[in-house]
């Protein structure tokens, strides 16, 4: 074990030497006496975790090489100058539940309370990539809003004002929930150059290794689709931020918050490199990037993560990647409080969990933020529990007060020596991906879902043991009646008869030559690399092609997208 | 484990039907079984009712563990009536990961044997596997089939 001493500062102070090791020596003495049983304690990321942290560990002394100003490289303390004091984070709590007109109701609600970015999240059947009358009933609308068609994409929105609001659409490659948005924008005459928000499930390789929900299309279909998505919207539609790079997938599947982060950077570069290799210039996209991630409770190592991501990331894009717009180096990027530190006993003692990951994620500099739901852990949330999420993140803002200070945590000697380690592990584990020939080629082989299983079941032992003490799971558990708890109620079933009814009477009136037209021309450009074919996804939905369809057409082109699963 | 594990040991099948892609608690459970001596199958997700009973079947699974994390635990009385068409009665269906509670006394009620909800310790799921394998190799080995 490392001194947890400091020992000297600097030369800085050499009338002080023998004062500050007179006292350093005496603390060291006396913390050895109080705590003689002190055992090495270890952050999540395997970085062990000292009792005090001072000069030695910390100086300062090249504040504008390792911090800099806020905007100003290597952007440690945030990506803007002026931070949430300017403009605080964006409350983007995921939101679809049952048919259209429920998500209609629902985000009207939430554009009522004062909101300007929402999110979309399909039903599970929509993630699959089938349409509502390819799945079992009892399964549709439980977990999102049943999106298929152009009319079904027309109610969600009906009477809001498409080029109003960011809209982070919970859409994997295809993109069909965007296409669909833009038919919808050009049947409303709203310009497509007025449409913002996210693809904010975009990264096709989180989803191959951590995330199964959003796997379609096989792994080099996918990795065609992403750029071509990537250059249409660039050209097309540029206030729209193509790609979200997620470790939120990658460390909710067990990564540790260290390789989380490398695994993401190494995908983003993975991504610019494939943009690059068409003769796209990196400062053409790349400010267009965004990432996502999961904000665990490990309190200042998720900080420090998200920290040394920062400053890596505007290292990598200048350096690596070869951007010199200033633009190209912001690591822009939303978070989620982790739904796995939650637990099902005691479920109101969530709400102190959601709270700390959030205060985590804010002086980490997050853009926007999901708080969980108390019940996430239960069921999909309550309106209640919803609410109170909501609610959790004001009460930072504005009782405690958390935006009025830019990187508050900054020129901490904990909170910067653990940037910099954690900044060092997440470099080696860039380092073995590259050695494996880049994040594509270790996905490919296995590595990552190897590295992730065994950090998973290294993580699920120290609870098994106790190492690690969860509340109410391994440690003060009460009795309690589970019974008494409340639960959401499902889609009511005449709701989704409805819903299939209508989306078989849209296919119906449709145009047969136009939909196989289209049909036809995306099956041409998925076998033709010379043609764009997000552009033919497009042009399938303004043809009223159907979610369902442009993914069965695409599937058959290019494969079905079977993860490779590791045990 | 305390207990002696049983010859040959339990034969369990991990899988995962209906919509759902989250895999992290049903690689862990199936590590976590391996590990502790039994013979594992473990499935990719979304696997039809149909292939899980012939799996079933084909490999003489003692138990088949389902892990659901987004409500396709709404299909497991599906899967359990799919299992009773085919002759498979003794075959013992476990459920781990987010079930509300309600809806976990529906799925006991049409014969799910257990339900694990998120924070069940590892150790206790093998216990319950082996226990329920126990129990169904002291059965007949073709029971007969009772009117659902």
């Amino acid at each position: 074990m490392s001194s947890p001493v400091p020992k000297r500062p600097t030369e800085r102070y050499p009338a002080e030497v023998s004062a500050f090791d007179r006292s350093a020596a005496r603390w060291r003495e006396e913390y050895s006496r109080l705590a003689p049983d002190d055992a090495a304690i270890r952050n999540r990321s395997g970085i062990e975790v000292k009792p005090l942290y001072g000069p030695d560990d910390w100086s300062g002394e090249n504040y504008l090489d390792d911090l800099g100003f806020p905007g100003q490289l290597p952007l440690t303390r945030g990506i803007y100058p002026s931070m949430h004091r300017g403009r605080p984070w964006s409350q983007r709590q995921l939101v679809g539940l049952g048919t259209p007109e429920d998500y209609n109701a629902r985000l009207k609600q939430i554009l009522a309370a004062g909101s300007t970015a929402v999110s979309l999240i399909p039903c599970n059947s929509v993630y699959r990539g089938y349409d509502v009358d390819e799945v079992d009933p009892l399964l549709l609308g439980t977990c999102g809003a049943t999106v298929n068609t152009v009319e079904d994409m027309d109610i969600c929105f009906r009477d809001i004002a498409l080029g109003k609001i960011s809209i982070g659409l919970n859409d994997p490659l295809p993109f069909t929930l965007l296409a669909l948005l833009l038919a919808v924008a050009k049947r409303r005459d709203v310009p497509w150059g007025e449409i913002t928000g996210t693809s904010n499930q975009s990264d096709y390789i989180s989803h191959f290794v951590a995330n199964h929900m959003f796997f379609r299309v096989a792994l080099p279909g996918s990795r065609r689709i992403l750029s071509d998505h990537i250059e249409f919207m660039n050209r097309h539609v540029p206030g729209w931020n193509p790609v979200s790079v997620v470790g939120q997938h990658m460390q909710q599947a067990g990564a540790t918050p260290a390789q989380a982060m490398a695994f993401t950077l190494c995908t983003a570069i993975q991504y610019a490199e494939d943009c690059r290799a068409r003769g796209m210039e990196p400062d053409a996209f790349l400010p267009r990037f965004t990432f996502f991630f999961d904000i665990s409770i490990s309190f200042f190592e998720e900080i420090a993560k998200l920290r040394a991501g920062r400053r890596l990331w505007a290292k990598i894009a200048r350096d690596r990647l070869g951007a010199k717009d200033p633009r190209s180096w912001r690591f822009k990027f939303h978070a989620q409080t982790s739904g796995l530190d939650l637990t099902r006993a005691q479920p109101l003692n969530n709400i102190a969990r959601s709270a700390i990951q959030a205060m985590a994620g804010i002086f980490g500099g997050l853009q926007s933020l999901h708080t969980d739901a108390y019940d996430e852990v239960l069921s999909t949330p309550t309106v209640e529990a919803a609410r109170i999420a909501v609610a959790t993140q004001n009460i930072l803002r504005d009782e405690a007060h958390l935006a009025d200070v830019i990187d508050p945590v900054g020129g901490s000697y904990y909170v910067e020596a653990l940037t910099d380690q954690m900044e060092e592990e997440i470099e080696r584990v860039i380092g073995e991906i590259d050695a494996a020939g880049g994040m594509y080629a270790a996905v490919d082989s296995g590595l990552v879902q190897t590295l992730i299983g065994e950090s998973a079941l290294a993580f699920q032992r120290q609870i098994e043991s106790g190492a690690q003490k969860v509340v109410g799971v391994n440690a003060f558990q009460v009795e309690e009646d589970a019974s008494a708890r409340a639960s959401l109620e499902r889609p009511d079933p005449a709701d989704i008869d409805k819903q299939i009814a209508r989306y078989q009477r849209f296919k119906a009136a449709r145009s047969r030559d136009g939909v196989q037209r289209a049909l036809d021309a995306l099956a041409r450009a998925a076998n033709d690399a010379t043609q764009n074919s997000y552009e033919k996804v497009v042009d399938a939905a303004l043809a009223g092609v159907t979610h369902g369809e442009i993914c069965t057409c695409l599937r058959r082109e290019m494969g079905f997208g079977q993860p490779l699963c590791i045990v | 484990m305390n207990e002696p594990m049983l010859h040959p040991p339990p034969k369990v099948l991990v899988t995962k039907i209906g919509l759902d892609g989250h895999d992290r608690g049903s690689r862990l459970v199936a590590a976590f079984l391996r590990d502790a001596g039994m013979e594992v199958i473990y499935t990719p997700p979304w696997q039809q009712i149909s292939t899980v009973v012939k799996m079933a079947m084909e490999e003489d699974v003692d138990v088949i563990g389902i892990s659901s994390l987004a409500t396709d635990h709404l299909i497991v009385p599906k899967l359990l009536q799919a299992l009773r068409a085919a002759g498979l009665d003794d075959v013992e269906v476990i459920v781990g990961g987010i079930v509300p509670d309600r809806e976990e006394a529906a799925l006991l009620k049409v014969g799910v044997a257990r339900v694990f909800h998120p924070g069940s310790p590892l150790e206790e799921i093998v216990d319950v596997v082996c226990r329920l394998t126990a129990k169904r190799r002291t059965k007949p080995a073709l029971s007969l089939k009772e009117a659902p």
